[in-house]
């Protein structure tokens, strides 16, 4: 035997934090048996009920692994690859939801668009398995698998709309783009083991504590690789170019998880490798960052604004969303995490529930996008139009709604690390984004329908789907303080820590 | 005697080439293959680094980069094949629907 095959030992294995993965990925597996055993003869809404029951089931996994962690304080399995604190679960959880709500929206859109079958919901569980990878993985290599198993599903969900030309055209763009930057953050994490010697971020984050290797070439680029990797997954400028054409081609349903469950494990993923494992450089990779931040700030409100398509109107402020939360990550400190994780749970709730409504308006073929299609919505669907506005004012940042507190998080969070620019710049953009979601709500009140407008049809998935949303945004925008607190708890145990054999 | 820098200036190239060939190639075949070369690039460096250091992590991440590859080409071809069924020899700028 090579002396080298030595070194490899079979590490301990503690099964309770790895279920919720288990069940999100054996459920996919199970439905995709099923459904090819005794698909025939099963009910339409059966997948569908399965993927909720599967989120439904991952959430209630989850609350056991979250009482261990608070009985055993945060540790980390097989062999420090497996992170399990509150900061893992809370990602979960979240993404849990998004597959719970996604489901709920999917149900009608599917059957409207002739797509039935179990593909989209066993792709969209896979693809939420592999988002929960991310928020526990700190291994780079694990961080790797688990963004190509998210990746991969979407890529499928975004072109699986087979007579759409759009969708197969959102699909190649965005899996030529989405290969290339995978390919920049693997040779990221190739020269960041080159530099420090090691893949797990716990050994990372000793050496550099250790070692000054602040300036370090090898490190340096490796870290400006993993930033463009992440970057590409989380929308931020200057590698945003894919976001409005796949958010406008892609499937209704797909774009709400993309917005609410893939910018979550892609922030999640950025947080563990930079603030946990390169925190003590942070000196080198926070100017990056604010960069990033006013740039994803400045071109997603302002590029919205000449927009007539209300796919891609979302789609840019989804970009300057991603700058908000950025400002949290520049911060570097344990309140900008914080304000991250609330941010990423309002921003989820916002993002469900708008492209909810845009499945149901958008009618037959997913065609309906412009802003047109949205005249006078109130006189034809109050309830629905009364909804999209909440959700609308709470992505502005009104009081009163989920997006107010999370944006004035993270704003704190910056005032408090002594960015004043960042804050400043942030407020400014909040102000003109504004205007655009204003313009959503005026064509839906002041402009009368077509007068040749169809009656619209609202599946009782969706619906409740958005029921669940715009509660979510009002009870949290009224108090905040519960889902603080879990983003508080969760902040605590993302310091990286040794590792229990 | 060829150093451990050697194989990383290579693997360098490599990856510039695949990098500029997937930009500057309009095939979606060609680009596809551009992504593998930059893959192997990356697979080089591991294996160079993994000897370096004399840690089998860089030579067992191997494996799991040419999985991860070999499964992004499924996907690749299988959208390629969807997008040649509806329109035969596509090039990607034939595809721009999706503009504004």
């Amino acid at each position: 035997m090579l002396p080298i095959l030595a070194q490899a030992e079979i590490p301990e294995i503690h099964w309770l934090p790895l279920i919720p993965h288990l069940v999100m990925a054996g459920a996919a597996v199970v439905l995709l048996t099923i459904v090819s055993l005794v698909g025939s003869r099963l009910p339409p809404w059966f997948a569908s009920a399965w993927t909720v029951a599967a989120g439904l089931g991952v959430l209630a996994t989850a609350i056991p692994v979250s009482i261990r962690v608070s009985q055993l304080g945060p540790h980390s399995t097989i062999a420090g690859s497996i992170g399990v604190d509150h900061f893992s679960v809370f990602i979960v959880i979240l993404l849990a939801g998004t597959v719970v709500l996604t489901a709920l929206i999917a149900d009608g859109f599917l059957q409207r668009e002739g797509l039935d079958g179990p593909a989209f919901y066993v792709l969209l569980m896979l693809s939420a398995a592999g988002g929960m990878t991310m928020a526990v993985a700190n291994n780079l290599i694990v961080l790797f698998l688990g963004l190509e198993i998210l990746s991969l599903a979407v890529y499928v969900l975004v072109a699986m709309h087979l007579r759409r030309a759009e969708s197969q055209e959102a699909g190649i763009k965005y899996f030529v783009l989405g290969a290339f930057a995978s390919a920049f953050l693997l040779y990221g994490i190739a020269l960041v083991y080159g530099a420090t010697g090691s893949l797990n971020l716990i050994d990372i984050e000793n050496i550099l504590r250790n070692d000054n290797l602040g300036d370090n070439g090898l490190l340096l680029a490796g870290m400006a690789m993993l930033l463009v990797g992440l970057g590409f997954k989380v929308a931020a400028v200057p590698f945003h170019a894919w976001t409005p054409d796949v958010y406008q081609g892609a499937p209704s349903p797909v774009v709400s998880y993309m917005a609410a469950g893939v910018k979550a494990a892609g922030f999640a993923a950025l947080l563990r490798v930079f603030f946990a494992g390169f925190g003590e450089v942070a000196d080198d990779w926070q100017p990056v960052v604010f960069g990033l931040a006013i740039a994803s700030l400045a071109v997603g409100s302002m590029l919205a604004i000449v927009q007539t398509d209300v796919k891609r109107i979302l789609a840019y402020s989804s970009i300057s969303h991603a700058g908000f939360i950025l400002v949290g990550v520049q911060a570097a400190t344990d309140d900008g995490v914080a304000s991250v994780l609330f941010y990423l749970a309002a921003y989820a709730a916002m993002a469900i529930g708008s492209f909810a409504v845009i499945t149901v308006v958008s009618g037959p073929g997913d065609e309906g996008t412009g802003i047109d299609s949205l005249r006078g919505l109130a006189a034809r669907r109050p309830l629905l139009a009364a909804a999209f506005t909440v959700l609308l004012l709470s992505q502005a940042g009104i009081p009163f709604t989920a997006g107010f507190w999370a944006k004035f998080e993270v704003i704190t969070a910056a005032v408090d690390a002594r960015s004043f620019w960042l804050a400043v710049i942030a407020m400014l953009a909040a102000v003109v984004a504004a205007f655009l979601y204003l313009r959503i709500v005026v064509a839906m009140f002041l402009d009368a329908p077509e007068p040749d407008a169809p009656r619209l049809r609202i599946p009782r998935g969706p619906a409740v789907a958005v029921a669940i949303v715009v509660l979510f945004t009002l009870a949290v925008g009224v108090y905040p303080e519960p889902i603080l607190d879990l983003a508080d708890d969760a902040l605590l145990s993302l310091r990286l820590h040794v590792p229990t054999h | 005697m060829v150093t451990a820098t050697w194989y990383l200036i290579l693997a360098a190239g490599l990856f510039t080439i695949g990098a500029v060939g997937l930009l500057v190639r309009r095939n979606p075949l060609i680009m596809f293959m551009c992504v593998e070369l930059m893959l192997n690039a990356v697979n080089l460096t591991f294996i160079t680094f993994g000897r370096e250091l004399n840690d089998i992590g860089g030579q067992v991440s191997v494996f799991f980069v040419l999985v991860v590859a070999a499964a992004e080409v499924v996907v690749g071809l299988a959208i390629v094949v969807a997008i040649n069924r509806r329109r035969p020899q596509a090039t990607a700028d034939d595809l721009s629907a999706l503009r504004g």
